[in-house]
């Protein structure tokens, strides 16, 4: 369907027609979610909907049982994790994911790893491009560990921050990868009201500072509504509404589908 | 091949086997309450024939009771197992339980070097040494007794985890450990029994196997190396999976040797092993890795 | 950046200089610096194993087999063919690196257990093959007759010379393990350990990387397996067995997981022990065993996590005083 994504130059990750099936369960069903350079676009709906599961999708978690997903220009449909990830599509996780055992600078520092390069051998004999390589490494992360505000001992092991910190930190170390889209995975989750404020900041500010698009899953309609330019619901693995904020609060069907879900 | 030929090799096959599932389910008992590779299950099923071998030099009960009495030792040997090195470090991690099962296997092999040697031992076959002629194939009466034993104890342990309390119990355990918890089941009392179990499963593996092969201090390591493959082989963590991989295990060995070369029938074994896992990197009956994203 | 150079090449200096006086220390007792020179030999496999186990979070239960066959092939290439040293040695490590690969490619799709399982049943296969394939190996009797080092003119015959020779490579390969771990590649080893999805979503080749790690392991076994073969002039096929990577596995966690460090003082630990058990005769498998449990049990961090909780100690004792 290069058609499609032919249209639209500026469309930077177009999912198509994505059908996921989990043994006998339909998970997605003729899913289309596109998403723009340069917007927030959030990806909401109900409990069991299949947000993450399309998320998963995009990142190469899941392989789609069905369709297509464009991905900065290349199919991507079939495509490892890791290369998207190369290509410049860089995702969160719901359940934090943070490297326990490496220090809070280190995780940023892997963060760089599709960015800066020098080889195994520059690694074991410490050549000069090592040195360069890796000052250049920490200067990134230590940007962005700033970026995100994350400021105290960044020598602490990362599986000692609190969970909030954690939070950032995973957002440090996406960044770090210099994402040209970056997927973020219900960010919100087990966070405070003031903690969510500050990542609304933050989200708006990676979009307008470094100029990242963002994709983003998530439950919280208060963010959502601040946040995006554009929404997708789902719901039962269908997609049922797309649009601005607000087409969607006024969209009768995704109004249903939310107070279906709260009568359970 | 005559069918002779076919029945000797597969009755000899799924005699050895038949220990090596034996082993195997041992294994996944442990494996289901602890996450552990218990290093000294081949211990379990050396203690089950040189006990018996002991047994019947040192107090003449009969073949019987002296089989008896190897088995409940060893049973009482996993209980003091896991009184004494596992129970007092729950909160470490696996790879270290695992090294201090290895200990163990050292140890309990060092004190049976000290006690009897280095010598070989043999244990008389239950009933008669006779081979019974069957279809051009004659297999010892051992065999019989082998295969029937073994398929009474994984008829028992089916009845035990699907039918008692107790053992639903341990089966919860494995699931969920939190949440059994959580429901006033005694972890800590299901990883005892769980020592205990596959400790009687291995040593009754060994005592039937004896007669036929002859026991030693160390013939464990071979017998618990057997068992830990078979295990894999047929999906780690369901039971019934690591006994029919045990069987398989002896069957591919016995043809083998009879088939290509006695001198390689390992090397087969392991090569097919190889390839089985390739092909189903969870074993022949094990769940795929279904982790969340 | 150079300070923290600093602070890595202090300890190996350090290390070498303890290297360097060991044999005075001993005063010169040629049994005990036998006893270390082997322990350096396993040392340099262990911090191979160490790489991949403890930073890479990857078992393999076939780095004795490793080891073996690059001893084998520098024996037959050296003993058999007659070539050079030079020429047996590279080919020992080639081949075990190539073989790693080989094996390494469908293996190391495998998790946990289940890889566990294919590199004990990869290295079973290649024991058997040491023991069965008489006329290329000298079968289970062994292979005798494996020339001895030497370079220019010098020759490494005396067990002083031999000892400097493999503490000097523990060394190199001590400083090139800690360049590799405090660099790009091994934080992407360690984010592969701590969590395989967040590492692929930040771009690293997991497969590569795993790979990468088990054959540089292996090219360690390797270099361990030339050194062995050309000191002891003798190899068979029981020093490569199933036993001995277990042994390999059990330094490594007793030295301490992800401790380079702690490999060496587990590696030293767990060689020399034997010998002092020597004197009680019957009873020193079963001390080992015992002892084994017991460092296990309450070491749980091994060697290396026991020194740091007892320089904690310390400094809060001399803190308080």
């Amino acid at each position: 369907m290069p058609e499609r994504s032919g249209v639209d130059k500026d469309v930077i990750l177009s999912c198509q027609a994505v059908h996921v099936r989990f043994g006998g369960v339909m998970a997605l069903t003729d899913v289309d979610f596109d998403v723009r350079e340069g917007t927030i676009t959030a990806l909401i709906g109900p409990n069991g909907a299949g947000k993450t599961t399309l998320l998963n999708v995009v990142s190469g978690m899941v392989t789609s049982t069905e369709g297509a997903v464009h991905l900065l220009g290349q199919d991507m449909t079939r495509s490892p994790a890791w290369k998207r990830a190369q290509a410049g599509a860089v995702r969160t996780f719901q359940n934090l994911e943070v490297f326990t055992t490496m220090n809070v600078l280190e995780n940023v520092m892997t963060g760089v790893h599709r960015v800066v390069r020098y080889g195994a051998l520059s690694a074991l004999f410490k050549t000069p491009a090592f040195f360069q390589g890796e000052r250049r490494c920490r200067e990134l992360a230590e940007e962005k560990l700033a970026f995100v505000g994350l400021k105290g001992d960044w020598n602490l092991p990362a599986g000692e921050l609190p969970y909030g910190r954690q939070r950032l930190l995973e957002l440090a170390r996406a960044l770090a990868a210099q994402p040209r889209i970056l997927l973020l995975d219900e960010p919100a989750a087990g966070l405070n009201t003031a903690e969510t404020r500050t990542l609304a900041g933050l989200i708006r500010r990676v979009r307008d500072e470094l100029g990242i698009t963002v994709a983003i899953v998530e439950h919280d309609m208060d963010l959502i509504m601040g946040v995006s330019d554009a929404i997708t619901v789902l719901h039962f693995g269908k997609v049922i509404a797309s649009g601005t904020p607000a087409e969607i609060q006024k969209n009768p069907e995704v109004v249903a589908a939310y107070l279906g879900e709260e009568a359970e | 091949m005559d069918l002779g030929t076919f029945l000797q090799f597969l009755a000899a096959g799924l005699t050895v086997g038949s220990t090596y599932g034996l082993a195997a389910l041992g294994f996944t008992i442990i494996f289901n309450t602890t996450g552990i590779i218990n290093f000294a299950q081949g211990e379990f099923v050396m203690l089950g024939g040189l006990l018996a071998v002991v047994f019947m030099h040192w107090l003449d009960p009969g073949l019987p009771a002296a089989v008896f009495l190897a088995v409940l030792t060893t049973t009482l040997v996993g209980l003091v197992m896991e009184r004494l090195t596992i129970r007092p470090v729950q909160h470490t991690s696996v790879i270290n339980l695992i090294i201090v099962t290895i200990g163990v296997s050292i140890t309990i092999r060092g004190l049976m070097m000290l006690l009897w040697g280095k010598d070989t031992y043999v244990l008389p076959a239950f009933s008669g040494t006779t081979p019974i002629p069957i279809l051009g194939a004659t297999i010892a009466p051992q065999s019989f007794w082998i295969l029937g034993i073994t398929l009474l104890v994984l008829a028992g342990m089916r009845y035990f985890f699907s039918r008692t309390i107790f053992g639903r119990a341990m089966l919860a355990c494995s699931f969920e450990p939190k949440a059994a918890r959580l429901m006033g089941i005694s972890v800590e009392r299901m990883v005892m029994a769980s020592f205990m179990l596959s400790a009687f499963v291995g040593a009754v593996g060994g005592a039937i196997l004896t007669p036929l092969t002859m026991t030693s201090y160390d013939v464990g390591v071979l017998l618990g190396l057997k068992g830990f493959a078979a295990c894999i082989l047929g999906g780690l963590g369901n039971p019934f999976g690591a006994a029919a991989g045990g069987l398989l295990l002896g069957v591919l060995e016995a043809f083998g040797a009879g088939l290509i070369s006695s001198a390689y029938k390992d090397a087969i074994a392991f090569v097919v092993i190889l390839a089985i896992l390739l092909w189903r990197p969870s074993g022949l009956f094990g769940a795929p890795d279904t982790e969340r994203v | 950046m150079k300070s923290s150079t600093l602070r890595q090449l202090a300890p190996v200096s350090a290390f070498y200089v303890l290297v360097l006086a060991t044999p005075t220390l001993l005063s010169y007792d040629y049994y005990y610096l036998s006893i270390l020179t082997m322990a350096g030999i396993i040392a340099i496999i262990v911090m191979g194993l160490n790489l991949l186990l403890g930073f890479a979070g990857q078992i393999s239960l076939g780095h004795a087999a490793l080891f073996g066959i690059s001893a084998y092939t520098t024996a037959v290439m050296t003993a058999t063919y007659g070539f050079p040293l030079a020429v047996g040695m590279l080919s020992g490590v080639g081949l075990t690196a190539v073989v790693a690969l080989v094996v390494g490619m469908p293996v190391l799709k495998l998790k946990g257990y289940y890889l566990a399982m294919a590199t004990l049943g990869f290295g079973l296969i290649v024991y058997i093959f040491f023991n069965e394939a008489i006329a290329l190996t000298g079968g289970p009797s062994g292979f005798v007759g494996i020339p001895q080092l030497h370079f220019g003119g010098f020759t490494f015959d005396s067990e002083l010379s031999y000892f400097f020779l493999v503490w000097t490579t523990v060394t190199v390969v001590l400083l090139i393990s800690l360049n590799l771990i405090h660099s790009r590649i091994g934080r992407a080893l360690m984010a592969l350990h701590a969590s395989d999805k967040a590492a692929q979503s930040m771009g690293i080749n997991v497969a590569r990387y795993k790979l990468f790690i088990f054959v540089l392991s292996a090219i360690f076994a390797g270099i361990a397996g030339v050194l062995y073969a050309h000191y002891l002039s003798f190899v068979a096929p029981s020093s490569f067995g199933f036993h001995f990577s277990v042994q390999l596995i059990t330094m490594v966690v007793l030295g301490g997981m992800a401790s380079l460090w702690g490999g060496i003082a587990g590696t030293v630990f767990l060689t020399a022990m034997p010998e002092f058990l020597r004197a009680y005769e019957n009873m020193e498998v079963i001390i080992y065993g015992l002892i084994l449990i017991l460092c296990m049990m309450y070491l749980p961090q091994g060697m290396a996590g026991g020194v740091s909780k007892l320089v904690a100690l310390v400094r809060r004792r001399l803190g308080r005083a």
